[in-house]
This record gives C-alpha cells, structure tokens and sequence, in this order.
C-alpha cells in the first residue's frame, strides 16, 4: 500500500464559547490517497463543514482544533505556520466553497480573482497568467470571453465552474469541495458532476467531496464517510455502504429518498433532529433518533467496529463480533 | 393558444384555473423595452383535495406562477379565476382578505420567511386575528394549538412560545405550513417547501403535506425541482421549461412515459442511489432566460431531436394520452386500444431516456 496523500488522524475541532466547549469534531481518522474520490455525508450541523475546514486549516476561532493531525503529503498541517501554510494552500491543495455567489469577489472581474490567485503564489507575467486563465476555464467548460464577467453575471452553474476553474490553476494534488452543487438543480447538478469527475481522471488529482445528499455521491465516489453529530459513523466503499448499509442511521439517509423508478414506498425519514453538541447523548449519539437502540446504547459509547472492509460505529456490531468469536 | 383537449375548457368543477396566464418582466432601465418572459400562456387546473406539483429547474417561471396565485404580482396577460372568480379583479378588502386566506403560501425558505424578534405564535396569532375574527382570544390560543398538533409540533403549547433560533429549520417550515393552515385554506401554495431541508427532515414534510390533503381536505400546488418528491405526493405533474408548461399529466403516466424530451432528460438526471448510474453527456445544464423570444420552441437548443419546424412554430400542448399533454412537435401520441387505454408504446420520435 503506498503512503497515503491524506492522513487524518484522531482529529477533535471544539468551538470554545463562554458557557460550553462544543465538540463539533469528535477523534475523526480518515485517509485519502492520491486519485481518490471521498464522499462525507451528513445532515446540516454534523461537523462535515468544520472538519472540512480543519482539513483545510482555514478554522478561525472560536474554532479550535484541540487534538489530533492532518498529515499532508509527510508533514503535518496542524503545526505549520501561516507563512508556511501559504506555500502549501492552494498549490498542493485547494478547496471550493459551497456558495460561489458568497465566495467570488462581487466587485472584481473573474479574470482579476484568478490573477490574485496567481500572484499570490509567485511571480508570473500577465501573459502567463491569462493564459493559464483561459486554460483552466476551458477545462471547466467555460467560454474564455466570461473572463471579463462579473460574478453576479453569470449564472449559479457557471459560478461553481469558475470556482473550480480557480481551485485547479495550480493542478493541485488535493481538492476540497464543500457541497459545491447543493445550490444546482438536478440537472446542472448531474452535469457538474459528471465534469468533476471527467477532471479527476483526466489529472488525478484526489477529492474530498463534502454533501448532504447521499445520491450526489453514490455513482461517483470511491470511498463514502457518514458522518452524525461530529463522528464517524461509518466509513467503507461506496458500493457496499449503498448496497448493505450496516449503521442504522445510514439506513434512514438511503431510505429517506423518494425514487423515480420502481414501486412507491412509504417514507420514514428519521424521527427527530440532530442533537445539540454542546450537549451530545450519553452513549451512543444516534441512540435518540435510532429504531433499533438497545439498553446498552444510552449508557456504553460504541467504537469503530471493522464489519468487512467498513468501519461501523454501532453497538449491534460489536454484539455480532462477540459473537462469532 | 388552444385549449389542450383534457383541460376541462372553463375551469368547470375547478378549484382554482388560470386562462393564458403570462407574467413579464422589464429588464434594464426605464426605457429599457427588453422583456424577460417568466411565464407565458399557462393553462393551470387544480381541483379540490388534489395535490398539483409543478416541476422544473430554477428558472423555469415556477416561482412567478406561485407569486401570481399569491397576488404578489399582477399577470402581464391572462387571468386566474378562484371558484369561478376572476382574482385580480376582486377589488374590495374583504374579497382579497378572502382569496388570502383560502389561497395561503409557504414558503422556500424557513429562515428568512419568520421575523426573528417574535415567537414563532406570532404569525399563527396574526392570521387567526385577520382571518379569522369571529374567535376570541381564548379560542385563537386554541386554535394555534389544535393547528401546531397537525403540523407535529408538539407539545404545542411550548412550541409557540419558542422563538424561530429556537427551532429546526424542519421544525420552522411546520411552523410555516402551520400559519398557512390557521386560515382555514382550500389551497396551499408550497413553493419548495423541502429544498432547504436535511433528506431526513423532508420525508417528515412530504408525508404532513399527504396528510393535510387527506385530514384538512386542502389542495395543494407543490412547487420543486426535484421530481423524485413530486412523484412521491402529487397526483399530477406540470412540467415548466423556459415559462411554459412542456407537459403535463397524472403523475404515473408522465414520470413512466415521459413524452417531452425535457422531461425525460430531468428523469434521467435525478440520482438514485439505488440505480445504476448511466453516463450521460454533459448537457450545459443552463436553462436559457427568455428575454424577447420569437416563435419556436424554448427546449430547441438543449433537445437532440429539433427538426427544423421547431425553430419556427412554438409547439402547443396537445394530448398524448388520456389526461396527458405534451407540447412538442416531435412527441407521438400513444395509440389507444379499444378500452381507450394506451396501448403498448412504440413511439416515434421518443426514444428512452438521452
């Protein structure tokens, strides 16, 4: 096996305010090796985005990260400075923010953003830069004439393209996305995709795609984290995961969609909503909203479980694992 | 425009009908004369405990067919007729504060749509007062209760002494749907009620929007782009392109024999976890934004079966089935058998899914 690109290790983000220290990621581990393509999937305030950011070392307080390392390519993030974190950032990795609209500069043209960019990471001629400009948004499928436009000039589609255009001015080895499609309609969303995709194979480069909308990952994803109140809760292939889920909750993300084909079925969806950080259930954090909690879950906090080739975190596996001993 | 043969011709027995509904808006400057047409000639039928969804992506005009039904804007042309009542002609504020309470919207956005500083009481309160005056102040607390419990928020009695921060955005869209069930309404205008919200929050309001139909007996246009929750609540589907309605039809029969290339190509486009994903081309995915547009036909430039007549005649709906209208001018009709059932499709001009 070689060295993985990304290794997260134990990695714990708090936000610290003035009444509790909220644990929004709690001893995440995760690796990402080089061409690979991660989906990390959770419902809003499950700490995908803050983990993201820690990723990315882009936390800015009151978040914290209080333990654990993110190893990059042999070195670790977390204790690099800011200068020398600037040599890195972007041109090794890069991230794509989830709103284009709020992430592009409303008063400068794209052309000038990308410039910025440039500048930022070394001394290039004009030339150079716009026709590196005009590369990368050809890449992405994006006339070069829109390099003079606006952001607020082209359309919501067009945005996310151009922010991704922006993330692969360097090629970088890493890009980070953060729900770059939950602002598209399915059909842009598809189409999207579908070019992330043709890129990926095209400079194999890694992703870590961050979403909340487990069908967005499930035909373009090798690996698939599920992430619920700031922990792992399981992690594996995708087409296992998608096939025979093992964790309860990831039961109730795949059977909360409607479908367009087959017969119609009744919804559940999952009783209840996400608990609060600042104060996570004891035992199990699932067990509130879970249908089959057992005595043991409210009081015994499970490990990750290996079940095959996923790592489950739920007491009915540990139950099993005795079991077959 | 024509009539498409299923529509029933006058609205008879409708709830709610619009007639060449057409809504534009003026770009630019005062003296500007571009015209952006968000929608044009709509033909909309809903009956009584019908759930209606209108489908298509942002853009399409969905959002201004919703805002008409509201009264938040005046049709450029054509009319709305509410229980046979031509809507913008009511003019006295009893009329209007009727058709608002009959006709109430929810809408996409349960962050925004409530005032931050009151307790989320306060809207419910506020539409019983206005609507509904006959009821004390002791039945309106009733009221606001009874109508928390259907939306699930219980105990109601804490929930409307929250404040919005204090909720969900699951639980702040059921507040939402609460205010508009305080009126007492016969149609619920729902303009993408779920979009903004977690997949394991939305089964939980597809499903109450089942059950207002069913308990209340309230109509409801659901208003989406994800075509997967329209199949799962409504009985019938509208498919908008570019300001028109491409096809339309109840729901099995548009979603299993898709006619308009538009619609299959929004079919093929849903990802489904369960499904085999099928490699596509990339479309730009870009709807175009209709700004002074000739003749022909909107989808032309996206569709991979344009003739050349689509560029110079804008197809109008016409049947393909029973209760089942397309407009394009290369979509067959599905040939009936003697039970006037379509019989097995083999159609020209629309092959599965691109």
């Amino acid at each position: 096996m070689p060295e993985p690109l990304l290794e997260v290790d134990n990695l714990s983000v708090s936000y610290l305010t003035d009444t509790a220290d909220i644990g929004a990621v709690d001893r995440v581990s995760l690796t990402v090796h080089a061409g690979e393509f991660l989906g990390i999937v959770g419902e809003s305030g499950c700490g995908k985005s803050t983990l993201l950011f820690a990723i990315a070392q882009l936390l800015t307080p009151p978040a914290e990260i209080t333990s654990g390392r993110v190893v990059f390519k042999g070195q670790d993030l977390v204790q690099l400075t800011d200068g020398e974190l600037r040599h890195v950032r972007w041109r090794d990795y890069s991230v794509v923010m989830q709103s284009a609209m709020n992430a592009l500069n409303p008063m400068k043209s794209i052309a000038a953003q990308f410039k910025d960019t440039m500048r930022a990471h070394g001394r290039m001629s004009a030339d150079a830069i716009r026709t590196r400009s005009t590369e990368v948004l050809h890449l992405v499928g994006i006339d070069a004439a829109h390099l003079d436009s606006y952001p607020h000039q082209l359309s919501g589609g067009m945005r996310q393209r151009a922010m991704i255009a922006m993330a692969l001015l360097f090629t970088p080895q890493l890009v980070i996305m953060d729900e770059p499609t939950s602002a598209l309609d399915v059909v842009a969303q598809r189409s999207l995709m579908t070019q992330i995709k043709e890129l990926q194979q095209q400079f194999g480069f890694a992703v870590i795609f961050v979403t909340h909308d487990m069908s967005v990952v499930a035909h373009y994803s090798d690996r698939v984290m599920v992430m619920y109140a700031g922990q792992v809760a399981e992690i594996g292939a995708t087409s296992s995961i998608f096939e025979r889920p093992l964790h309860p909750y990831s039961k109730g993300l795949l059977d909360a969609f409607p479908s367009v084909h087959g017969p119609r079925r009744a919804l559940t969806g999952i009783p209840g909503s996400p608990p609060d950080l600042g104060r996570p259930p004891s035992g199990c954090r699932f067990h509130p909203r879970c249908s089959e909690a057992m005595a043991q879950c409210t009081t015994s906090e499970p490990d990750l479980y290996i079940v095959g080739e996923t790592e489950v975190r739920c007491l009915l596996y540990a139950e099993r694992l005795r079991d077959a001993v | 425009m024509s009539l498409p043969a299923s529509a029933v011709p006058d609205g008879e027995g409708a709830l709610l009908h619009t007639a060449g509904l057409t809504r534009h808006f003026r770009l630019g400057g005062l003296l500007s004369r571009r015209m952006l047409h968000a929608v044009d000639d709509l033909d909309l039928t809903i009956h009584e405990r019908e759930i209606v969804a209108l489908v298509g992506e942002s853009g399409s005009g969905k959002t201004t067919v919703a805002r008409l039904l509201a009264m938040i804007y005046p049709p450029t042309r054509g009319a709305i007729f509410y229980r046979g009542r031509s809507v913008h002609k009511l003019r006295s504020r009893k009329d209007v504060l009727w058709y608002r309470g009959e006709v109430p919207m929810v809408f996409q956005d349960p962050y925004s749509a409530m005032n931050p500083v009151f307790r989320v009481s306060h809207g419910v309160m506020r539409n019983l007062k206005l609507h509904r005056p006959e009821l004390d102040r002791a039945q309106r607390h009733e009221e606001a209760e009874r109508v928390f419990d259907i939306v699930g928020l219980n105990p109601a009695g804490d929930m409307l002494r929250k404040f919005p921060y204090e909720m969900s955005g699951g639980q702040r869209q059921r507040v939402g749907f609460a205010q508009a069930l305080a009126v007492q309404p016969k149609l619920i205008l729902a303009d993408e009620p779920v979009s903004m919200l977690d997949v394991s929050i939305r089964a939980g309001i597809l499903n109450m929007m089942a059950s207002l139909r069913a308990e209340e007996g309230a109509s409801i246009l659901y208003i989406t782009h994800d075509i997967a929750s329209a199949r799962y609540v409504a009985d019938r589907i509208i498919v908008m392109y570019a300001g028109h309605a491409v096809e339309q039809g109840p729901t099995d029969v548009v979603l299993s024999r898709p006619k308009h290339p538009y619609t299959q190509l929004l079919l093929s486009a849903v990802p489904d976890p369960r499904e085999k994903a099928v490699p596509v081309s990339a479309d730009s995915g870009e709807p175009p934004r209709v700004i002074d547009p000739g003749e022909g036909c909107r989808f032309r430039q996206r569709c991979p079966y344009a003739i050349d007549k689509c560029a110079k005649i804008t197809p109008a709906l016409r049947p393909m089935g029973p209760a089942h209208d397309a407009a394009c001018h290369v979509a067959a009709a599905e040939p009936l058998d003697a039970d006037g059932k379509p019989a097995a499709t083999t159609v020209a001009g629309s092959p599965p899914a691109p």
